[in-house]
């Protein structure tokens, strides 16, 4: 879409745009590049920049198995959570969307998790999960091996899954509330004339037309899960115990920060934005198909 | 509609109760642990009722977390990631919807593509322009050539340095730099009719008088929204600002990031337990300001979060 009626001066144009084009370049694309750059080179133990080494930081890195442990955690973190937030988020929305007595008030309260900040709500749930003091405090006396999230991998990312998802059950089901009250109220109300019942009007009619945003969701739940997860991992588990909960971004801070390797951490960067640029191209697919159907 | 069907709406009531209660029940739960002595929290039970020591924890975390310059800190970065967004979100979509000039195109799609990569995923290089965010000039400068004709030339060598570590400026832009705001507010600059524009030249407005006294007191219900969610964003970010201020002792860092030093982890001093009624009392100063913002800006919120990720 264009303008037909436009203002003339192309150097007051270009005034306005400028700011952005400076901060995009100074602050997305030259460290885009520079990751580039250090993923195919290696710095020179004693100084004076580095060498070309091709694909060698890849293949190291794929070579690593802790670095396809990081993926395969992330991939189950993100079906996890997806499968999660979604499903109540979801659930909540098609209640509310039934417009009951009171359920404005329900709706107020099921966008609040999504207000409260990510590592507050990790502190949270890691104090409510905390062997000593939470609510499993008292199984625990009797049973040490019943809960303990800092030695026990699998009750360390049940933890984190429960926190990550209760918080984006919200963030879902604003979404799939703002879908289900898109769908106009005559396709509603010719179902009912027809003699369908409630059930079989969410199953039959509203199910399938919010599936676009079904999708949708599905897309930025998986890559939200790869970006946000890090601040819940660090103050909850620090990835650990034993690197349980060690997700791919938490294992690019880890290599370049505490490590040092900004090339290992760099190649890693580029195959994380590679699967983030996959997975966004899918969801520009879906949002066409949402425009379809709307 | 009017249909009758007690059964389910009492299954659609149960449902929404017990939606309500996962919601309300860790932040009841945060809430006890604030109120507790740290002799009373670590005893081995489910605490649901509160104590009488709040106002004491809640000094406590406020000293213990120097919350006070911690929620200082966050609150000039949020509201400058916040405003910093909407001026530029605006000022870019105006220059691209409203003035044809060459490479237009090309600009869009460089700004676009920007929605693809979170900051997280470029993190590492983006802290080195950080440390330095003169770098990517002075590479240039060195590259071209520049650099060595002015130093033969004035005899000076060109380096330049700009440090944005521990700097709300540091902790603010890499933050702005992404496409968000700017589509939605190309989005609502092409819905404006034509004629307004028209109308406007003929009363002889220019394209400054044209974008503040037009479009944004038309796009106003867009940037409480796009404000809002900013805002939120920006309150939120963690691994940013936990790199950006490596300085805690003179600049500090951000309430969110501060929150873990309450509850320190393995990696932090070796972990053993947390005074827990502390950490909760901290937990609920760090969360109230979002959750008030969105309390009373529920509508722009949910408007801005559905309009931005579109």
């Amino acid at each position: 879409m264009e303008k037909r009626a436009t203002f003339s001066k192309t150097s007051v144009g270009v005034m306005f745009v400028l700011p952005q084009i400076l901060l995009v370049f100074t602050f997305f694309y030259w460290p885009t590049g520079a990751a580039l750059y250090w993923a195919f080179t290696l710095e020179r133990p004693w100084g004076g920049g580095n060498e070309w080494v091709g694909l060698d930081n890849f293949r190291q890195v794929f070579a690593d198995r802790a670095y396809w442990g990081s993926i395969s955690r992330s991939i189950i973190f993100a079906g996890a959570t997806s499968f999660l937030s979604m499903g109540f988020g979801l659930l909540l929305a098609v209640a509310c969307d039934r417009g009951l007595k009171f359920y404005q008030a329900f709706r107020t309260v099921f966008v609040w998790p999504y207000a409260v900040v990510a590592p507050a709500a990790a502190l949270a749930f890691r104090f409510i999960f905390a062997p000593e003091a939470g609510i499993f405090s008292a199984l625990v006396k009797s049973n040490h091996e019943f809960w303990n999230p800092a030695q026990n991998g699998y009750h360390a990312m049940t933890m984190i899954i429960i926190c990550y998802s209760w918080k984006y059950a919200a963030y879902c089901f604003i979404f799939f509330l703002a879908a289900l009250q898109s769908i106009p109220r005559s396709v509603i109300e010719a179902s009912a004339l027809d003699g369908a019942g409630v059930l079989r009007r969410v199953r039959d009619i509203q199910l399938p037309l919010i599936t676009p945003t079904f999708f949708f969701l599905l897309v930025i739940s998986i890559t939200d899960s790869f970006q946000d997860s890090f601040g819940i991992v660090d103050v909850m588990t620090d990835g650990g115990p034993a690197k349980a909960t060690e997700f791919m971004v938490y294992k690019i801070y880890f290599d370049g920060f505490r490590g040092l390797d900004y090339s290992g951490a760099a190649a890693q960067s580029i195959v994380l934005m590679f699967l983030m640029m996959v997975l966004t191209f899918f969801q520009f697919r879906f949002i066409e198909r949402r425009i379809h159907y709307s | 509609m009017i249909e009758r069907t007690p059964l389910l709406n009492t299954a659609t009531y149960a449902v929404l109760i017990l939606g309500a209660l996962s919601v309300f029940v860790p932040l009841w739960l945060v809430y006890v642990g604030a109120t507790l002595t740290v002799r009373e929290i670590n005893i081995p039970e489910l605490h649901l009722f509160p104590g009488d020591h709040l106002i004491e924890n809640l000094q406590a975390a406020w000293a213990r977390g120097h919350l006070g310059g911690r929620l200082a800190n966050s609150l000039i970065m949020s509201l400058g990631v916040a405003t910093g967004k909407v001026v530029m979100s605006a000022i870019t979509a105006f220059g691209l919807v409203y003035f044809r000039f060459p490479g237009r195109m090309l600009i869009f799609w460089l700004i676009f593509i920007t929605l693809m990569l979170p900051l997280e995923v470029r993190i590492v290089p983006t802290y080195a322009v950080a440390a330095n965010t003169l770098w990517p000039f002075q590479s240039i400068l060195d590259a071209t050539g520049l650099s060595t004709v002015v130093a033969t030339i004035t005899g000076a060598q060109v380096a330049l340095e700009w440090n944005l570590l521990n700097s709300y400026t540091g902790l603010i832009l890499p933050l702005i730099a992404t496409a968000t705001g700017t589509f939605l507010y190309r989005q609502f600059f092409l819905t404006v009719p034509d004629e307004l524009l028209e109308a406007a030249r003929m009363d002889g407005a220019g394209p400054f008088r044209f974008l503040t006294e037009f479009l944004i007191p038309l796009s106003r219900a867009n940037m409480a929204a796009l404000f809002t969610i900013m805002f939120l964003y920006a309150w939120n970010q963690y691994l940013w600002p936990l790199l950006a201020t490596p300085d805690r002792a003179g600049f500090g860092t951000t309430s969110v990031v501060e929150l873990k030093m309450l509850a320190p982890t393995v990696s932090t001093n070796g972990g053993g337990t947390p005074d827990w009624n502390v950490a909760m009392a901290g937990c609920l100063i760090v969360m109230l300001p979002p959750l008030l913002l969105v309390a009373f800006m529920q509508r722009y919120f949910v408007r801005g979060l559905i309009a931005t990720e579109k």
